[in-house]
């Protein structure tokens, strides 16, 4: 039936689709397989497998890159969800490697050291599609240029503390209303203040959201911060740190995942905070000096 | 006739769409008071596990499972379509279906997200143009009873595998027309299903 026409992979409709189909979940960061089963019985819909949660990341310090082929592999033996890795902004060498892997997706990630601190990837090359950070339309719209079939905000990674999340989803959410109330002989304009491409910057303007699936991440910790992100236009979440460097992480990862489907019921999100023990210790980013900060890193 | 889109996860906001473009004005469930409700339900993609877990801990998994044996005409795209499986082949642990189509399934069929693919595809009752099937990680039909009708299907190394069936009123695909804009496996839900 199939044999007159070829199955095409690798296309931006099943790049973009396959986050389409992330929507309303939590992807949780994991550092081995009893966290990546923790995270699947949870309920999330991906898991990010990577050898240091950000915290760790932040606190031990060095060069953070991709984790090891054998770490990944072990992870996606263990669960059925999909399964995402990190490479560094710009390491596209990086990315071949998690192609050939079979991961689900890549994070192109402010989180690890960057390995170019001029261009990222040129992610249309790749049949695997990709997530970056943005913490501006402009940057967004960047990144989908370059063939990202996801953003996710970047909020402070590793803090436990929301308001950078907070900050970015406005931000980005602001600049999406302020481009819909534009005429359209002020759009070119618009587009050179966002250093973003006019094509997209136009498709924005007319539909009112970004062409790619918007998830938060970043200091997310609590159900109440799932809602929160959520109430604020996420279309679904990544959990780091917030999860397994809490005490009960099984318990606070099934709160996390119902407060993100009942984010605007909250009396479910006030049952799901319940006795979830000691959450992470955090850092307020404001104590963070600003070279320390991820997400300044991409730009 | 009220059409639910069970909004536990997934992309359930492109099949309400999809019904809004069919003239149909939906509405999304996430309650066993809103199901109780409805009339009829489509199951979106997204991560089956997910939304069957979602399911359970809020008490709707008995109630899709009676609402849908007892005759509610019922669509799922992918993750749906393990959700109205009679069975998995390999689920994940303690993941179960509401069941509907007495099919067995086997998840993640064609490999992972480097192989999803798009295709275009004939499907039995559909006429004209092919159907472009976006397939992501998709599923698909490994055996089925006698009393499954088989509405479409791929050849993968020269074995034919379903990849849309129904049976009753159950409907079930592997892919999910609601991201192309090409309304009408949305359209023959309504149709040939609904007003059975």
């Amino acid at each position: 039936m199939s044999k007159a026409n070829e199955p095409q992979v690798g296309g931006a409709r099943v790049k973009r689709g396959m986050a389409e189909m992330l929507k309303g979940g939590v992807i949780m960061d994991v550092v081995n397989v009893e966290q990546a089963k923790i995270a699947e019985d949870a309920g999330a819909v991906a898991v990010m497998a990577l050898e240091r949660v950000p915290a760790d990341i932040r606190a031990q310090g060095g060069v953070s890159r991709m984790s090891d082929p054998d770490m990944i592999e072990k992870i996606q033996a263990a669960v059925s969800i999909p399964v995402m890795a990190k490479v560094r902004i710009g390491h596209f060498a990086e990315a071949q490697i998690l192609q050939t892997l079979n991961v689900d997706y890549i994070d192109e990630s402010e989180v690890l050291t960057p390995a170019d601190y001029e261009h990222h990837i040129d992610k249309w090359n790749f049949t695997i599609p990709f997530v970056c950070g943005a913490t501006n339309l402009g940057e967004a719209l960047r990144r989908i240029s370059e063939g990202a079939a996801m953003i996710r905000s970047k909020g402070e990674a590793g803090t436990g503390d929301v308001s950078n999340a907070t900050t970015h989803m406005r931000k980005i959410g602001g600049e999406i209303r302020r481009l819909t109330s534009l005429r359209e002989d002020e759009l070119y304009v618009a587009a050179k203040e966002l250093q973003a491409p006019y094509a997209l910057v136009k498709e924005v303007a007319e539909t009112g959201k970004l062409p790619v699936v918007l998830f938060t991440a970043g200091g997310i910790a609590t159900p109440a911060d799932a809602s929160m992100m959520m109430q604020l236009g996420a279309d679904g979440l990544f959990i780091g740190s917030g999860i397994f460097k809490s005490g009960d992480a099984a318990k606070r990862a099934a709160a996390c995942v119902k407060a993100t489907t009942y984010y605007t019921d909250a009396k479910i999100v006030a049952d799901a905070s319940r006795g979830l023990g000691e959450a992470m210790v955090g850092i307020n980013v404001a104590d963070i000096p600003v070279p320390h900060r991820l997400a300044e890193r991409g730009w | 006739m009220k059409v639910g889109v069970l909004a536990l996860q997934g992309d359930f906001r492109e099949h309400l769409f999809a019904l809004g473009e069919c003239g149909v004005t939906g509405e999304l469930v996430k309650s066993a008071e809103e199901i109780s409700k409805i009339d009829a339900l489509i199951i979106p993609g997204g991560e089956s596990t997910t939304i069957s877990k979602l399911a359970k801990s809020f008490g709707l998994f008995d109630l899709i499972t009676k609402r849908i044996a007892d005759g509610m005409p019922t669509y799922g795209s992918c993750a749906g379509m393990i959700l109205v499986a009679k069975s998995i082949l390999d689920p994940a642990s303690g993941q179960e279906t509401f069941g509907g189509i007495d099919m067995q399934v086997r998840r993640n069929a064609f490999g992972r997200q480097t192989e999803s693919f798009e295709v275009d595809l004939e499907f039995k009752g559909i006429s004209g143009a092919p159907l472009r099937g976006v397939f992501i990680r998709a599923p698909w039909v490994e055996s089925s009873a006698p009393g499954v009708e088989i509405l479409a299907s791929m050849q993968v190394a020269g074995v034919s595998h379903p990849v849309a069936v129904s049976q009753g009123r159950v409907l079930a695909t592997s892919f999910h027309p609601e991201l192309t804009g090409d309304n009408r496996v949305h359209r023959y839900f309504l149709e040939e299903l609904c007003k059975k």
